[in-house]
């Protein structure tokens, strides 16, 4: 607890010690270190999977693996980078860290749920991962039925596993919203908080809303796999496309999990690195909103081609381009922030502008995507494969590294190497545009998704885009590397080595126990850089 | 945090004072219901979908469902969410002991609930009115009647598994209790789960007329 | 700079068009790679200019304070609503097409199945992994699945549906083009998924007839019936080698000693070769345990069954 003497050498990292201390902690900021951990874990993992499917796409036919191992990889990836990477990589992880201090308050509205969040995370992984060693799965992320009711029973450790971590989600989603309503510092409304809350604000409304559907369509495919109850079932009167729209209700505001924050993080990162004000705040506050509500409508555009009826097929469309109006808007602001700006080159602008570059490239594609006649062709092809890597890799990816370099400083209280992180930078966005740019080409000449082999005349572009796989996992490496080398050798940070205005700014570098020796009072907007 | 003083109407460190922490928890469990009305709602949206495909099937399936155990294990609902109320209602006013016995008689109506549904589906699985490919009921009429048996579980076996964690956490609130931990500037926990407790007979009061009794 | 002679017909991007329907998805995918380029190259060629102009030149630089303007808010959310519009009703238009097929169209059935796609005419003719479609005649496909969901794709045809087990969906097209064209299978479904191929013959009216009126495997001695089917039903799962596909190689099959996962052990003679194919989990050999294969039971004739085993015999 706090003591009466400010003792400034004490920190939320030094002020208890022993690994005991870090795994009963309740102190968000700690909670999110060890998201952090865990999440860099799980994407190391996922990523070798990457790599390895790159590896066997090489050549057409065999490469590496056969066909039943290619189709585990490529389950494990897809699961594993969803629902253990991009799901908790902003919210839990940078979220945990920075919301609380950003809104100005002590900690989140209910640490020990905080804490019980990350172990319901460690459990539903541990239990995914256990079904490796039964068989393993080879559904896809997706568990379309009936294949999944068909297939090994290994399947089951993983949708249960996912069931787990969707707990997870639903209690941080559920901790950020009662902290953002209950926490505020004083002076702070909801239009003086920063947009990175907004953005953590909107995903937790769908994380609240959308992931007890998944729950119960996860269990359902459980019960349906043990006790064949037939819900998905055609020969017992059941409907296996009603899996679909069940998944889809969930994992369509699901994407929206994932790319929202990482559009909060961006605004910060802009106007931080402009040095000016972000234009046209509300707006942006609002469409994350208007994103967040929208984004339980569009499900269908995920089954124009999947029998669903004509006229679900033109409403899901019609609604999905709604959804294209506020991010245009939001894409708009970004770039009218750096007009007239003093544009720093960090890393983390670097990083912010190769989210504007593949998040608009991701952005146009998905409008094609929501074009029904032009949808039927793409559809699961490796269209969509680039669309929605430039979408979570080159949208959230690049957000959440970007993030994780501005705010190094103020997690660890050392500087990282400037050099090192552009190198990362130069690898990851080179090799990013490589490895997914032909896909597109590749998709519109009609090679399907989740194909172990393919036609010959695939195989140039196919072997371009394995070469950019392995660019961008050198990239990565180099940041691991920045990462490690900034912990262990880094120079000490200021508080503001940025000269960023938001409040967790205003305290030590790293923060203390508490957050702040004095409750900070807000008195006008997050970004007012005059 | 773990070493506040809850008697003396103290708070966590990050509230400004107990009644911030007080409405606080309210508005993260009403959030919570939120989730639970929506992973239920699930499975109405399967209900509603099979019984318009199939409505002969889902008007067989009632009729082996005997109306009284509903009606009854409805009635043993509502008196236990009105003895919740009690419970809340005493401890706010200090009465740890009335406060007590509220609340065992809430714990008391669970078990009844939880017996009468074991009666039930013992029943039924003796006459092989079992869920989807383990149906095994000769005299059925309609072909997929074991649908209507999956739904049937698959309602009442969610909510079942509800009213267990809901006793779970009675029975915490009255070891509690029985402590003399709540008063009346410290009673959240009952409170809360009171919230919890009054859903799950809510979804019960909808499960009752949509299984039992369909014409 | 291969997205300019995208919008004519020839591009290099998408594959050949040899449907009613290729042409007008190709124009509305040109207009949508258009006005995506613009887009690309407003907001990105915008930010990384105001990145160069803007650079900061000293620690203590001032900025403008800009929170908003309206005008400009307006229309940016406008213009691309109007343009999100346009596509919405332009695709909306060719779907609408894709829906409906003419009451005069050519029905043909099919099936798909762990891991090919048999094609049923009404004449009685069946096809598997290969079909032939008059061109210039509109063709209605009325498709279902005897096991999981499959997806039936014709890129040159630049159409697609799934198909589902239990429920009839349905797809149409009029080829424009004689030639033969890849059919993909799009949807997950397992092992075989990406093995799951089959072409579409286009012919004409009176070539499609002459075949239709063919007996497929007239003249043909036992050992070419076998190969043919083994051709379009088997090599998805099955090499012609003794290496292991997804079942085993089918080189030195016959007669070779077999050990079964029960434990016993026989001897792969035409009887087990013919049990194997009609019902396939009764026996299975040891390494093979995850492996799942179709039941042919129904599928094939007894002539086909023969003609398969004869086939396998050769295989030395």
């Amino acid at each position: 607890m706090s003591s009466a003497v400010i003792d400034k050498s004490k920190n939320y990292i030094n002020h208890e010690k022993g690994l005991w201390s870090w795994l009963t902690t309740l102190d968000h900021k700690r909670i999110g270190i060890l998201y952090m951990i865990t999440v860099m874990a799980f994407f190391l993992i996922g990523g070798i999977f990457a790599m390895l499917i790159r590896t066997e796409l090489f050549t057409a036919g065999k490469t590496i693996v056969d066909a039943a191992q290619y189709n585990q990889l490529m389950t494990f990836h897809g699961a594993i980078m969803v629902f253990m990477v991009i799901i908790p990589g902003i919210p839990a992880f940078l979220g945990n860290f920075f919301l609380p201090l950003q809104l100005g308050a002590k900690d989140v509205a209910f640490p020990r749920v905080n804490l019980m969040s990350w172990y319901c995370l460690i459990v539903g992984a541990a239990i995914s991962f256990f079904s490796l060693f039964y068989h393993g799965a080879d559904t896809g992320w997706t568990f379309y039925t009936p294949y999944s009711i068909k297939t090994d029973n290994g399947t089951i450790l993983l949708v249960l596993g996912a069931f787990v971590m969707g707990f997870s989600s639903i209690l941080t989603g559920l901790n950020f919203i009662a902290t953002t309503h209950r926490l505020r510092a004083p002076g702070m409304g909801f239009f003086e908080m920063p947009l990175f809350v907004w953005g953590l604000y909107s995903t937790a409304i769908i994380q609240v809303i959308a992931t007890p559907v998944l729950a119960i369509t996860l269990l359902l495919l459980a019960a349906e796999k043990t006790m064949g109850i037939g819900f998905f079932d055609p020969a017992l009167g059941g409907d296996p496309v009603l899996f679909q729209h069940f998944f889809w209700f969930y994992s369509h505001p699901a994407v929206y999990i994932m790319i929202l924050p990482a559009m909060g993080i961006i605004s910060e990162l802009i106007t931080t690195y402009s040095r000016k004000v972000i234009f046209g705040y509300k707006a942006i506050a609002f469409s994350s909103v208007g994103i967040a509500a929208v984004s339980f409508f569009v499900w269908g555009h995920h089954m124009f081609v999947s029998g669903q009826s004509e006229v679900a097929g033109v409403i899901f469309s019609f609604l999905t381009m709604l959804v294209g109006v506020p991010t245009a808007i939001k894409t708009f602001n970004w770039v009218a922030t750096m007009y007239k700006g003093s544009i720093q080159f960090q890393s983390p602008m670097l990083y912010a502008m190769g989210f504007l570059f593949l998040f608009t490239i991701g952005g146009v594609t998905g409008v094609m995507l929501a074009t029904m006649a032009a949808d039927v062709h793409f559809h699961d092809t490796y269209f969509v494969v680039a669309h929605f890597h430039y979408v979570m890799v080159g949208g959230t990816l690049m957000a959440i590294m970007g993030g994780i370099y501005h705010w190094f400083p103020k997690m660890f209280g050392k500087m990282y190497s400037e050099l090192g992180a552009q190198l990362s930078f130069a690898f990851i966005f080179v090799g990013f545009n490589v490895t997914f740019f032909p896909q597109f080409i590749l998709g519109a000449q009609g090679m399907p998704r989740r194909y172990f082999d393919y036609l010959p005349a695939f195989e140039p572009l196919n072997q371009i885009s394995s070469v950019g796989s392995w660019t961008i996992g050198v990239g990565f490496l180099i940041g691991l590397w920045v990462i490690i080398h900034g912990l262990l050798r880094g120079e000490k940070a200021p508080d503001n080595p940025w000269g960023a205005k938001t409040l967790e700014w205003q305290t030590t570098s790293p923060p203390p126990h508490e957050n702040f020796y004095d409750q900070p009072k807000v008195t006008g907007g997050p970004y007012e850089y005059r | 945090m773990n070493t506040v003083n809850r008697t003396a109407g103290e708070y966590a460190h990050h509230f400004e004072n107990a009644d911030h922490e007080f409405e606080t928890s309210k508005f993260g469990i009403w959030l919570f219901l939120c989730t639970e009305v929506l992973m239920f709602g699930g499975l109405f949206v399967a209900y509603f979908l099979f019984s318009n495909l199939y409505p002969e099937t889902f008007v067989e399936g009632a009729k082996y469902l005997d109306w009284k155990y509903g009606a009854i294990n409805t009635a043993v609902l509502l008196l236990s969410s009105f003895t919740m109320v009690l419970g809340i209602y005493y401890a706010q006013n200090n009465n740890t002991k009335k406060c007590v016995t509220s609340l065992s008689i809430t714990l008391v109506c669970g078990f009844i609930f939880m017996f009468i549904k074991y009666l039930e589906y013992a029943h039924k699985i003796e006459m092989g009115l079992l869920p989807g490919e383990m149906f095994s009921f000769a005299e059925a009429q309609s072909s997929n009647l074991g649908l209507y048996f999956s739904v049937y579980y698959m309602m009442t076996g969610l909510h079942g598994s509800h009213v267990l964690v809901g006793m779970g956490l009675i029975f915490w609130c009255i070891l509690r209790a029985r402590k003399g931990e709540f008063n009346s500037k410290y009673y959240t926990p009952i409170e809360c789960v009171g919230l919890f407790w009054h859903l799950v007979d809510l979804i019960w009061i909808y499960l009752f007329p949509l299984l039992y009794l369909i014409d | 700079m291969f997205w300019l002679n995208n919008a004519h017909a020839g591009n290099t991007f998408m594959p050949p068009q040899a449907s009613n329907f290729a042409e007008s998805v190709d124009s509305l995918y040109g207009f949508l790679w258009y006005a995506s380029l613009i887009s690309c190259i407003l907001v990105i060629g915008g930010f990384v200019y105001f990145a160069i102009k803007y650079k900061r030149k000293t620690e203590n630089d001032q900025t403008a304070y800009i929170a908003h303007n309206t005008t400009l808010e307006f229309l940016w959310s406008f213009i691309p609503f109007v343009v999100f519009l346009v596509v919405f009703a332009w695709g909306w238009k060719i779907f609408y097409d894709m829906k409906r097929a003419p009451e005069n169209a050519l029905e043909i059935h099919v099936v798909g199945q762990k891991w090919n796609w048999d094609f049923l005419y009404k004449s009685g003719k069946k096809q598997t992994s290969e079909f032939t479609v008059p061109v210039n005649t509109p063709i209605k496909l009325i498709m279902s699945s005897r096991d999981v969901l499959h997806s039936f794709y014709v890129p040159a045809f630049r159409i697609k549906q799934d198909v589902i087990p239990g429920r009839y969906t349905s797809l149409w097209f009029t080829a424009t083009k004689e030639g033969r064209f890849n059919v993909f299978c799009t949807e997950y479904c397992g092992t075989g998924h990406s093995s799951m191929l089959a072409h579409v013959n286009v012919v004409s009216m009176s070539e499609y007839e002459e075949w239709l009126a063919n007996d497929p495997y007239k003249g043909l001695s036992m050992v070419e019936v076998g190969q043919k089917i083994y051709q379009s039903r088997c090599i998805a799962c099955h090499n012609l080698t003794a290496e292991k596909k997804i079942g085993p190689g089918f080189k030195g099959l016959f007669a070779s000693n077999k050990t079964f996962t029960d434990g016993t052990t026989g001897v792969a003679n035409e009887a087990y070769i013919r049990e194997s194919i009609l019902m396939p989990n009764a026996k299975k050999s040891v390494g093979y345990e995850n492996a799942v294969m179709t039941s042919f039971q129904g599928q094939l004739s007894e002539d086909e069954i023969a003609g398969t085993v004869e086939f396998i015999k050769t295989l030395k």
